[in-house]
């Protein structure tokens, strides 16, 4: 078979490589401000203290506008506008007016979609690929299922009244700047709460772009007010007396914080946490479809996903060759600039989190485990950039197997039989979402049986719908986001 | 993973046929992510000119002729007119179009092409095996090839027999296509697994392991005669397959997709594909082909747009 015309090695003289030219999304529809202001009662506002910080973009260190600094005056503001349309014009709407908005909301994103994704990209770091075929039409998305809702949720139970809460305050993450206040907003209004809602302080200028779009969709003044500022006017926030109702998506560590401080007020509490989930494949899995997922898991949005699965559980007897087509896989990841339409990887969100990722993957490193990174293209110059990376042979005592590390950092271990592979998986502080590779369908049922974790993907991952509860066990968080069971957590049934 | 299925070989020995099991959702998914790419300036006009070198321009109709063949034979040999060259050589960016891999014709036009190609680098392919179908006794298709071959073809596409294959009889499946081998003899063998027939993704793979274990020189997708014909998904299955007998074998097995693939940007997303998912060792017409007739022209009128910034004249290009 081995003919000399039939082998590669006769053209190795003038071997093809094919470069991807740049091809930069266009950022002209976007409109930055260079001073943003607060959104309170339909208004736009200056903040009381006329405080302001800085945003920039991570692909590049470049500031992009300022934002103002919420003081504790500027909720106060916030939360009495909440109050006053809750108790007034917005109480007095149907539920079928309600749904009108939130369709209205929704067309809106979707009309202006272009805009969303780009100035997401730009203010987050994550690809133009993601946040144009996944966090803006998700974003879209929640807002039409909620709306189809909102019409619906007085037969809900037959018999009684479902009530909703009054103002729900919002803490957005900067992971998926527009998804999560799409997760938080949507079911919220949809059964007639008012919202204060924050979006964390490197990623605020999609939340305000969404705020024009709720403008322009004419909800009522004081339905959702947005205020921007760091973690002390998010405590502001979740300390204010008349919130009857704290939704956060963030570190475990400033959800603990929560939990405390609301523990002796009437605060009704979600939160959505923290995640070390495990990806168990195997040895009669799909095996090349098994890597895919496996990248995806971990390598989406840079890993800075709650449920990104950093855990990869391989059965022993297919992980040489399992490692060795991640391996493969992964060396065809392009990072670069995120606004680049075949960039995989883009920029970490912050100096602060890049430093703290590779502050983790050195002392992995130094702890002597095998260690591997790989990248199609070099890393830019400018802005916060890492290579996708795993650890393999990790034991289950590893930092590195047990810390999250919210960054495209992957920890591979093996295991020898189903048992050992749920055991190693829900060894772990959290729960919140696990993977499961194998097309011996009874095999997969009775993993996830066994599993401790608020979402279980099988044979495939990261798999998101509007109608889907999404929440974790333990550390992961309390409650859930999504579906009934999100609208749920907006209502009293009286 | 085993599934138990092993071919005898003819020394007696017993061979396992590796089929791994494929999730078609997954798959479909990574096969979507190669058109998600955007291949622009002079990334796109270095991959236009490779697609064109990788074209076996087909013609296989009840309605060839030797005056058909000729005038096929002449597209593949000078795909542009001088006057079109010319016009180009003026801009930075020109090269001079390169011809096409081959001309993939009928045994009965191999004689035709082979003298209308005298002279060129261009080779000859011919199906064979009673293609499309291949319902034929096997002595008459192995006549089939012998003929093709003695007339003076450079390639041979034939067909596997789907009917043995879809009834579990793999050792026939094999045994067939090691005796068209043998008729080969020197001439470059692809194997056509006829994945629309094959339907399910996991039957493509087991084909395709089936088909390099017995000598294939190339798998290539589909006669064009059943739909679907290529498609990225199936595409990307028997690369894997291909990269995964490479590296237990060492064997370099070539990739060709027929049917279906129409105009220059499909073919890119190809060849992102390939080069992805195999590395640049595969981005030669040594290894990957495309089975295409309206292709080159598409290609043809992207080569000017790229060169020259404007629409060609659709009437720029012969139809053939």
């Amino acid at each position: 078979m081995a003919k000399v015309k039939n082998s590669a090695e006769s053209v190795n003289g003038d071997r093809f490589k094919f470069e991807y030219a740049p091809a930069p999304e266009a950022i002209d529809m976007v409109k930055i401000k260079k001073e943003n202001k607060l959104f309170i009662n339909g208004k736009w506002v200056s903040g009381k203290s006329e405080k302001f910080f800085e945003t920039i973009n991570p692909a590049n260190g470049e500031k992009l506008a300022e934002l103002t600094e919420a003081d504790a005056q500027d909720v106060d503001r916030a939360v009495k506008a909440a109050r006053k349309a809750f108790n007034g014009e917005w109480s007095k709407i149907s539920g079928k007016e309600r749904g009108r908005y939130l369709f209205r909301i929704a067309r809106i994103i979707q009309e202006r979609s272009r805009e969303l994704a780009v100035l997401e990209t730009m203010d987050n770091g994550k690809p133009i690929k993601e946040s144009r075929d996944f966090d803006v039409p998700q974003l879209a998305a929640n807002f039409f299922y909620f709306a189809g809702w909102a019409d619906k949720l007085e037969y809900l139970f037959n018999g009684k009244s479902v009530q909703p809460l009054g103002i729900a305050g919002q803490i957005i993450p900067w992971n998926f700047p527009l998804l999560m206040a799409a997760w938080k907003l949507a079911p919220a209004l949809a059964a007639g709460n008012c919202v204060v809602l924050k979006p964390a302080e490197t990623t605020s200028l999609t939340a305000l772009l969404l705020t024009e779009i709720i403008e322009e969709s004419g909800l009522p003044a004081g339905v959702v007010n947005v205020i921007t500022g760091a973690g002390k006017t998010g405590a502001a926030l979740v300390n204010h007396p008349d919130v009857d109702k704290i939704a956060f998506t963030g570190s475990t560590e400033v959800g603990k914080t929560i939990a405390r401080s609301t523990v002796k007020s009437k605060k009704i509490l979600t939160l959505e946490l923290g995640g070390k989930s495990a990806h168990i494949v195997y040895e009669d899995a799909a095996i090349e479809q098994a890597v895919e997922a496996v990248v995806g898991g971990i390598y989406f949005n840079q890993g800075h996903v709650c449920c990104a699965g950093s855990r990869l559980l391989v059965e022993e007897s297919i992980a040489p060759v399992f490692v060795h087509k991640l391996k493969h896989r992964m060396a065809s990841l392009r990072v670069g600039d995120p606004l680049d339409k075949n960039t995989d990887i883009g920029a970490i969100n912050s100096r602060s989190e890049l430093d703290k990722i590779k502050k983790l993957v050195a002392a992995a490193r130094n702890e002597g485990y095998e260690y591997f990174e790989t990248a199609a293209t070099a890393l830019p110059e400018k802005g916060y950039f890492i290579n996708p990376c795993f650890f393999n042979n990790v034991a289950s005592s590893a930092n590195i197997c047990r810390r999250e590390v919210f960054g495209p950092v992957l920890a591979i271990q093996t295991f020898r039989t189903p048992a050992e592979a749920i055991k190693k998986a829900n060894d772990t502080a959290y729960g919140l979402a696990a993977g499961i590779w194998s097309e011996k369908g009874s095999k997969i049922h009775k993993t996830a049986a066994g599993l401790k974790a608020g979402v279980i993907w099988a044979n495939t991952y990261n798999k998101f719908d509007p109608a889907s509860p999404f929440g974790g066990y333990n550390e992961s968080g309390w409650g859930r986001e999504g579906g009934r069971h999100g609208l749920l957590s907006y209502v009293e049934v009286k | 993973m085993q599934n138990g299925i092993s071919i005898q070989k003819h020394d007696g020995v017993h061979v396992p046929i590796l089929a791994e099991p494929i999730d078609e959702v997954m798959l479909g998914e990574r096969a979507l992510s190669f058109t998600r790419r955007s291949i622009k300036k002079q990334s796109k006009l270095a991959a236009i000119y490779k697609c064109i070198e990788m074209i076996d321009l087909t013609t296989l109709e009840g309605a060839d002729t030797i005056g058909k063949v000729r005038q096929l034979c002449s597209k593949a040999r000078f795909p542009v007119t001088a006057e079109f060259s010319e016009e180009l050589s003026h801009y930075k960016n020109f090269k001079a179009v390169p011809t096409v891999a081959a001309v993939c014709v009928y045994p009965a036009m191999v004689a035709t092409a082979k003298e209308a190609l005298a002279g060129t680098k261009i080779r000859v392919a011919s199906v064979a095996t009673a293609f499309p179908a291949g319902q034929i006794l096997l002595e008459t298709r192995l006549r089939d090839v012998r003929d093709a071959v003695s007339a003076g073809a450079d390639e041979i596409d034939m067909v596997i027999n789907r009917g043995a294959f879809l009834t579990g009889d793999y050792q026939t499946v094999y045994d067939e296509i090691v005796q068209v081998k043998e008729v080969c003899g020197d001439t470059h063998l692809k194997v056509i697994l006829e994945t629309g027939e094959l339907a399910t993704c996991d039957n493509v793979r087991l084909a395709s392991e089936i088909a390099m274990q017995a000598g294939a020189d190339f798998i290539k997708t589909s006669t064009g005669k059943v739909s679907p014909a290529a498609t990225m998904p199936v595409t990307l299955i028997m690369l894997q397959a291909i990269l995964d007998f490479y590296e237990r074998t060492g064997k370099i097995i070539g990739m060709k997709p027929a049917g279906g693939i129409r105009n220059a940007k499909q073919a890119i997303h190809y060849l992102c594909m390939v080069n992805e998912v195999m590395g640049p060792r595969w981005l030669t017409p040594e290894l990957f082909r495309f089975g295409a007739s309206s292709l080159l022209n598409d290609l043809l009128k992207q080569v000017y747009k790229q060169i020259t910034g404007r629409y060609a004249y659709e009437k720029s290009f012969s139809l053939d």
